[in-house]
């Protein structure tokens, strides 16, 4: 297969540009400047008293959140840095008529692309998660509910802004479709929040809008999912009870994203992935 | 006798992009093991058949078979493909990669057994003269070493037909020299050279076919021997009137240039009886120098004719 010689270039510049090195070592600064700061929390004094165990380890759950959410952040960010590049720069500087003049169709160059990132995506998402959960395990002792699926929900809201940049690349400049690509991220979160305001307020048309920007673009929906997986369940209980005005709460979830939903995203991935290969069969290097 | 087998065939090979015509009904043949040089003008579409060939552009009209595979057949092009090198005109190899790393590449990308990577990724880099740059990042080479190391990606895998696209343009003499060894090399072993240039004189040196494209289209296409047959003659005459320049065209075709006069397409033994009409009708003959047509003289005098 010889998509897997163009994933395996993928993988390699990441590591030779240092680019994998220069988010490593940032990720490091971070989790080691947040594992402070989680180290400080049972320091806290509430009226002269310190705080419990069950405090402690809410405070530690929100905290975790937040950190999480500069995480995904930077993932979508890196993501659509490497991504929207990726084709529209091979074909502007000449390097794809040397490939693509080989026995290798579209659907393998622009597949192999696909899963160079998704590899890159995945071992940046997977590692620093862990990393970072696993620092704040050791300093306050405080493990989220479903760590495993918070990092599937992460992987899957890389992967899919990563879909979204390729797609874009095939046709557009790095700088355009890479701009493009986190105007809509943006545009995604906002619709997340304003669909919560909608069901906070029972309005039946700005609840839709919240959902099409869900749908057209799935990042916000896997944030939720992922925040969901980090939420103790006594949070989870007092968030159902303030009713729905918690929804537009971008760093709350008060249900599991539904099965439906996480089935909807593979299938999202793959019709971009196949729009990708379509618009790239049309254009000539 | 049988024709020969071709390695490239095309039938009113078209691209049009909008409203411009890159390529406009090219038809040629070239026989397998042919050097064949396809020059024209910049913009005269011969990077634009160069893509066609090789399925990186759709023609809008036509057809083409690279080594017996269609066009329109992918399939069977981009098995084709296997055994055909290509260097681009305006290329750059990935900039963090060796040209060890680049060849190896390649030979992934072509499929050959991996056992052989390691001799032919050696074979090449000698070829082209890159064997102690090998280890270095292509990022740091000059334009003349990345050309040579296109080149030798292009040599990669002994493909059966290899097209280079301007392949000396960054090349100092040296280069150049060490390009024409490569491409006779390669005639020796029966491999079929598409050489792209508008280098006239390389193209002269080493091509024993050439096709002429202007606006898209194919204006002499044949054997050089052949298309260079036609000698001239360029004499300096004073005096002589209208009715001369008639006389003048009875020995070949004329083209003016100020003092001088070409005569084209003359045999070298007519020159005497031109001198002695010219001076019967009072022309004053100051010099004669018959010469034999170069390449550039027939491309200009083409290419004078497709723009009157």
């Amino acid at each position: 297969m010889r998509a897997f010689v163009i994933a395996r270039l993928v993988i390699r510049e990441g590591a030779r540009r240092r680019l994998l090195l220069a988010l490593l070592v940032l990720t490091l600064v971070i989790i080691g400047l947040t594992g402070w700061g989680f180290s400080r929390i049972p320091t806290i004094n509430q009226r002269g008293a310190p705080l419990s165990d069950l405090q402690v380890k809410l405070i530690a759950s929100q905290f975790l959140i937040l950190t999480m959410f500069m995480f995904s952040f930077v993932l979508a960010m890196a993501a659509v840095f490497v991504a929207s590049p990726q084709i529209s720069g091979e074909v502007e500087n000449g390097t794809a008529l040397a490939i693509l003049s080989r026995p290798i169709g579209r659907a393998e160059y622009v597949g192999g692309k696909w899963i160079g990132l998704a590899a890159l995506v995945a071992v940046y998402a997977g590692g620093a998660a862990a990393i970072e959960l696993g620092v704040v395990n050791a300093v306050v002792g405080y493990v989220p509910p479903e760590p495993l699926s918070f990092i599937a929900f992460v992987i899957a809201e890389g992967l899919v802004i990563m879909t979204l940049a390729l797609l874009l690349s095939t046709r557009l400049s790095g700088m355009v479709g890479g701009v493009i690509a986190l105007v809509l991220f943006g545009i995604a979160w906002i619709g997340g929040i304003v669909g919560g305001i909608g069901a906070a307020f029972d309005n039946a048309t700005i609840t839709h809008v919240g959902t099409a920007t869900k749908l057209i673009l799935p990042t916000d929906g896997l944030w939720r999912g992922a925040v969901y997986a980090l939420e103790p369940q006594s949070l989870i209980a007092a968030g159902s009870q303030a009713g729905p005005a918690s929804a537009a709460n971008p760093f709350f979830a008060t249900v599991a994203a539904p099965l439906a939903f996480e089935l909807y995203v593979i299938g999202w991935v793959a019709l971009v992935l196949g729009l990708a290969i379509y618009s790239f069969h049309a254009r000539e290097p | 006798m049988s024709e020969p087998p071709l390695a490239i065939r095309t039938e009113e090979l078209g691209k049009r992009y909008g409203k411009i015509t890159a390529l406009a009904g090219l038809t040629m043949s070239i026989p397998t093991g042919a050097v064949f040089g396809f020059l024209g003008p910049n913009g005269a579409g011969k990077t634009t058949a160069v893509k066609l060939l090789l399925g990186l552009a759709r023609p809008t009209s036509g057809e083409a078979w690279v080594l017996d595979a269609p066009l329109s057949d992918r399939n069977a092009h981009r098995r084709a493909r296997r055994r055909i090198g290509y260097l681009p005109e305006l290329f750059r190899y990935q900039h963090w990669l060796s040209a060890r790393e680049v060849l190896r590449v390649h030979c992934d990308l072509i499929g050959l057994d991996r056992a052989s990577w390691d001799a032919d990724v050696k074979d090449a880099l000698e070829v082209v003269g890159l064997r102690e740059r090998a280890d270095d990042r292509v990022g740091g080479y000059s334009k003349g070493m990345q050309q040579r190391l296109g080149l030798g990606v292009a040599l990669l895998g002994r493909p059966a037909l290899v097209l280079l696209d301007e392949p000396t343009s960054a090349l100092d003499p040296v280069g150049r020299h060490d390009v024409r060894e490569v491409i006779r090399a390669l005639a020796g072993r029966g491999t079929t050279v598409f050489l792209n240039s508008h280098l006239l004189t390389e193209v002269e040196q080493v091509c024993e076919r050439v096709a002429i494209v202007d606006h898209g289209r194919v204006i002499q296409v044949g054997p050089l021997t052949e298309l260079l047959r036609a000698d001239a003659v360029r004499i300096r005459v004073t005096g002589l009137e209208n009715g001369g320049q008639d006389l003048l065209r009875s020995y070949g075709e004329l083209q003016n240039e100020g003092e001088w006069i070409v005569v084209r397409g003359i045999s070298m033994d007519r020159v005497p009886d031109l001198v002695r009409a010219i001076v019967e009708r009072g022309g004053r003959v100051y010099a004669v120098e018959p010469r034999h047509e170069t390449l550039e003289d027939r491309f200009l005098s083409l290419l004078d004719k497709g723009h009157p």
